[in-house]
């Protein structure tokens, strides 16, 4: 499927992250957006409800977060593509619907464009400190996929890919931008609708009566979908359900249950790779960076190689799952690793616990509220090749 | 008894159509009134005319959450206090689709209360229902928003203290376009205010009281559910077109029960479409708005 030409504002624009993440979403077919005012957020929901009366769909400012984040399933549920865009003490108050997405099973998108935290923090200023929280924020065992984009440009890409992964995969994808991305205005070319390949909807082929919610029909472990209004006159529950979507109040149906909802993702791992390498054959030191602070670590890496080091530079544009695969393939291979982000060390673990020991791993820390000086990067580099 | 078995099973009970009869039996206790306002549902969706996959019905968390997964129409059991903003984002994605959020007043008026004003300020075209035992019935009788004082709860061991609800007065002030108060003792008028309400277009609000004989009625040495029903029939005084400040409820006094407020309003999405199409002219795409009118 394409994208819908009356949709897409193909040409080349001057514009901010948080406005081109709204051209890729409206791009990749939301229609259904509920959302609350939070900084730095809240230009993409201006941007929506600006623009989707002249699309055809719905905006609605809703009274919080809980809300918005359990009225855009209510959408995708009727039929819709939805999504819904915070920054942090909002996504601290969506974490239980993202549970509910994730059990029930709805494909949909929260946009997260972090800010200083904890708690009410540095709302004008950068973090990327929901890392974790995107990974494991609400209760229970669950997968999902977050993608993190380091310009406008890839608000707008990577935008697009969110919303066809959260299809593919029946699962709450979040899009992990920045204060510093968001609001930063860079040149940004939106594409011909003919040319943005647009994930629709798996509807179910059975007839009602034959078809059940949660029956996988294939090795994906993906379920097709119905839509309120049908006449499949389908149940689902936040409960632990079986195939019919009824609730089964026991340890087998749980443990079938969450395996499946772990297991769709773990099988489908190598496929959602999606990173960019520079210079890592033959690197001593690999630097390993997402959204903003990759384009610090570009600089550092720059004048380290400068000096005559070799150094390479992985950057996550899929940041969950992690790429576990290609970060223990060049564990051993490399000295060490040099991971600088924007919170006290919070992916870093992922890639300590990728290369178990064989090589060592730098985590290059900052708080928030800006982005690092390159130095900062530069000095842990050269510390690490040590 | 009187009559033979046989003669029982033979009769078709007109609810079981309506019924997910592989779910059954339900999880409510002997006693319980949410089944009866179940029943009276069916027979409302039945002569309501609706279409009914076109009807979908949303419960959040408690016992008289689990009516959704016992109806046999398109049905969503999603989180505490939370199943009418899920059912806003169902209508107004799907304005075709007849919404109905089925809940408890635990689930509605503490955890909820929110959702349920702003909703209700917004006119969003719904039909909520709900059952009010006094009550967190599912986690063994707590105190809520609707208990009256003077009635103990395991969190208010000595009685509680707090002033609850006037739920019609509520929704009243919040905007609510059909609000009604029935018992479980009055099958016949809560069925038809049911149809109406669900024929009723913009945010319709019916309270059902119904007795929680397990953690509300022993608790207080109030006796079994039929003595509950007993005392609906005897202190009920129907009041239609009652003033909603007037209807609060006390402990085990009088009930005003009734139609208190049907009126007029644009709901949400009506407001939105003649809105755009004034301001925005022939730019705007109209939305869940067949042939350019309703």
């Amino acid at each position: 499927m394409k994208a819908d030409p009356k949709a897409v504002l193909t040409g080349i624009h001057f514009m901010d992250g948080d406005h081109a993440c709204c051209e890729g979403a409206i791009a990749a077919g939301c229609r259904f957006v509920a959302g609350y005012p939070i900084t730095p957020s809240t230009e993409v929901v201006e941007r929506f409800a600006q623009r989707i009366p002249t699309v055809g769909g719905v905006f609605i400012q809703m009274e919080d977060e809980i809300a918005s984040s359990i009225a855009i399933q209510g959408a995708v549920w009727a039929g819709l593509k939805a999504m819904t865009v915070t920054s942090g003490p909002g996504l601290s108050l969506m974490m239980e619907h993202v549970g509910l997405a994730a059990m029930l099973e709805t494909p949909c998108v929260f946009v997260d464009v972090q800010r200083g935290g904890p708690s009410t923090g540095l709302p004008t200023l950068p973090g990327q400190a929901d890392m974790m929280q995107a990974r494991w924020g609400s209760h229970g065992d669950y997968s999902i996929i977050a993608l993190s984009p380091n310009s406008p440009q890839e608000c707008f890409d990577l935008m697009i890919k969110a919303f066809n992964l959260a299809e593919i995969y029946r699962v709450p994808v979040f899009f992990m931008m920045d204060e510093v991305v968001g609001h930063m205005t860079e040149r940004v070319v939106i594409p011909e609708a003919s040319e943005i390949e647009v994930v629709e909807r798996r509807y179910t082929t059975k007839k009602p009566g034959e078809y059940k919610p949660y029956e996988c029909e294939d090795d994906t472990l993906v379920p097709p979908m119905v839509k309120a209004g049908d006449g499949y006159r389908f149940h689902i529950t936040g409960l632990t359900h079986d195939e019919r979507g009824y609730p089964a109040m026991n340890a087998q149906a749980q443990d079938k249950l969450v395996r499946r909802l772990k297991e769709k993702i773990e099988r489908a791992k190598d496929k959602l790779v999606d990173i960019c390498e520079n210079g890592v054959d033959g690197a001593d030191v690999v630097v390993v960076s997402y959204g903003i602070t990759s384009r610090v670590a570009e600089a550092a890496v720059q004048m380290a190689r400068a000096k005559g080091a070799k150094i390479g530079h992985i950057r996550l544009r899929i940041v969950w799952p992690f790429p576990e695969k290609r970060i223990g393939e060049i564990a051993g291979k490399v000295k060490a690793f040099v991971v600088p982000e924007m919170n006290m060390g919070q992916m870093v673990l992922e890639v300590e616990r990728v290369s178990r020991g064989r090589s060592d791993v730098y985590c290059v820390p900052h708080a928030g509220g800006t982005v690092h000086e390159p130095e900062q990067i530069f000095e842990k580099i050269m510390e690490a090749l040590k | 008894m009187s009559v033979p078995q046989q003669a029982i099973t033979e009769i078709e009970n007109p609810v079981m159509p309506f019924l997910r009869q592989e779910r059954i039996p339900h999880i409510w206790c002997p006693g319980c009134g949410i089944g009866t306002t179940v029943n009276c549902f069916a027979r409302a969706l039945t002569e309501s005319g609706l279409d009914l996959d076109k009807v979908a019905i949303v419960s959040g968390i408690g016992c008289t959450g689990r009516v959704a997964g016992y109806l046999r129409l398109d049905s969503f059991h999603t989180t505490h206090g939370r199943p009418i903003p899920f059912a806003t984002g169902l209508k107004l994605a799907n304005p075709e689709l007849k919404v109905v959020v089925y809940s408890g007043d635990g689930d509605l008026f503490a955890i909820g209360g929110n959702h349920f004003i702003h909703a209700a300020r917004r006119n969003i075209d719904m039909t909520v229902i709900c059952v009010n035992n006094h009550t967190y019935g599912m986690t063994g009788g707590q105190v809520a928003p609707t208990t009256p004082i003077g009635a103990t709860q395991t969190t208010m061991p000595y009685g509680n203290f707090e002033e609850p609800f006037n739920l019609p007065f509520l929704a009243d002030a919040c905007g609510a376009v059909y609000v009604a108060r029935w018992t479980v003792y009055h099958v016949r008028q809560l069925a038809r205010a049911m149809k109406e309400a669900l024929l009723k277009k913009g945010f319709s609000f019916i309270e059902v009281l119904a007795p929680c004989p397990t953690l509300f009625l022993r608790r207080n040495r109030l006796g079994e559910g039929v003595d509950e029903v007993k005392y609906y029939k005897e202190k009920s005084v129907i009041k239609n077109g009652a003033d909603t400040k007037e209807v609060a409820l006390g402990y085990h006094s009088e009930i005003i029960v009734g139609k208190f407020v049907d009126r007029e309003r644009p709901t949400w999405l009506e407001a939105m479409n003649s809105h755009f199409s004034k301001v925005l002219g022939d730019k705007f795409v109209p939305w869940g708005v067949q042939n350019g009118q309703d």
